[in-house]
């Protein structure tokens, strides 16, 4: 069976689904929340490459690597405040991180 | 033939470390099944042909941004057991979003066909017999300078957001002030003396410091700001 353009926007659906059901599934931990998160967004990635090979088409690379760049970002970005919610509180319990509400 | 089954087995390891790295319970192995999964995404863009794409995700994803998650999980002493308390109170519900989604999705797939002017509108379409790096740096410092330019703007600002951060203040690190050490004058530190001919230093009330008995503690360092001389009488 020849493999198309459904096949890969298949597998990122369900790596879209995976990254969103860790995020439910570790609600406490906020690495595994992270990861989640990079996952998310190569399942992104995943269907702008199948997009820009299925139509013959350069820019869906391009963007490609616009979304790496923001995905290495945010992940330099949410673990330094993770390392100094550890630092500040001693753990990294996501449900605790309501002290700022009013 | 052979980039069918390629695909099908990339894909099924693909997704099974996706589902380990978000079930696993120590999450070193989480990060270490999204390095497999890293790595499997980047076989399927080779196999699309994005072949630029795929070694930049094994580089800057598995080399800088999975190595980081592995320096946090092991540097953070954190209490894992614990945080995994509500993962049986979480699973339904997480299961009952991603079946929705997934169906969803699903149905949005089967019923969708590409446009046949789709191909018509393509910005920039593939050269043959061009090497996929050549066209895609042929876009990226032509067409697209200046979101590449704005790209690293992003990576500036996450830099400098990740050392601002992290940045603290240590009482007992040695600074170096070099207000203090342009400010030093000769004068401060250094005594010139007349010592008489054939009397020694001893004449003139400078004792040499007696041979130590035994070996001193540790000897007290002084901060480089202070001159060699500053401790002599």
């Amino acid at each position: 069976m020849e493999v198309g353009l459904f096949h890969y926007l298949f597998v990122g659906a369900l790596l879209l689904v995976m990254g969103i059901f860790g995020i439910f599934l570790n609600r406490k931990n906020v690495i595994v929340i992270l990861m989640s998160i990079e996952l998310i967004l190569l399942a992104a990635n995943l269907n702008l490459v199948a997009f820009s090979a299925a139509l013959d088409d350069m820019v869906g690379q391009v963007f490609v690597m616009f979304t790496l760049t923001v995905a290495a970002a945010e992940a330099a970005i949410g673990l330094a405040i993770v390392v100094i919610y550890f630092r500040n509180r001693g753990s990294i319990q996501v449900e605790d991180v309501n002290l700022m509400k009013g | 033939m052979i980039a069918s089954v390629m695909f099908y087995v990339f894909a099924a390891i693909l997704l099974t470390a996706a589902a380990m790295v978000v079930s696993a319970r120590n999450p070193v192995h989480a990060v270490l099944f999204l390095i497999v999964v890293f790595f499997n995404a980047a076989s399927l863009f080779l196999l699309t042909g994005a072949e630029f794409l795929a070694m930049i995700l094994i580089i800057v994803y598995v080399g800088a941004v999975a190595v980081l998650f592995l320096f946090v999980v092991m540097m953070l002493d954190v209490n894992f057991t614990a945080l995994r308390s509500g993962f049986q109170r979480y699973l339904p519900v997480g299961l009952a979003v991603g079946a929705v989604l997934l169906a969803e999705l699903t149905i949005v797939l089967s019923g969708w066909k590409v446009a046949p002017e789709a191909s018509m509108l393509r910005l920039a379409p593939r050269v043959a017999h061009v090497h996929n790096t050549v066209q895609l740096g042929r876009l990226l410092y032509t067409q697209y300078i200046f979101l590449f330019q704005a790209a690293g703007l992003v990576l500036l600002v996450a830099m400098i957001g990740a050392i601002v951060l992290t940045l603290r203040e240590r009482s007992f690190s040695r600074h170096q002030d070099i207000a203090r050490q342009v400010a030093r004058m000769p004068d401060d530190t250094l005594v010139l003396m007349d010592v008489p001919s054939r009397t020694g230093i001893a004449g003139i009330g400078i004792q040499r410091p007696k041979p130590a008995p035994e070996p001193q503690p540790a000897p007290e360092l002084e901060p480089a700001a202070h001159g060699p001389a500053e401790g002599q009488p």
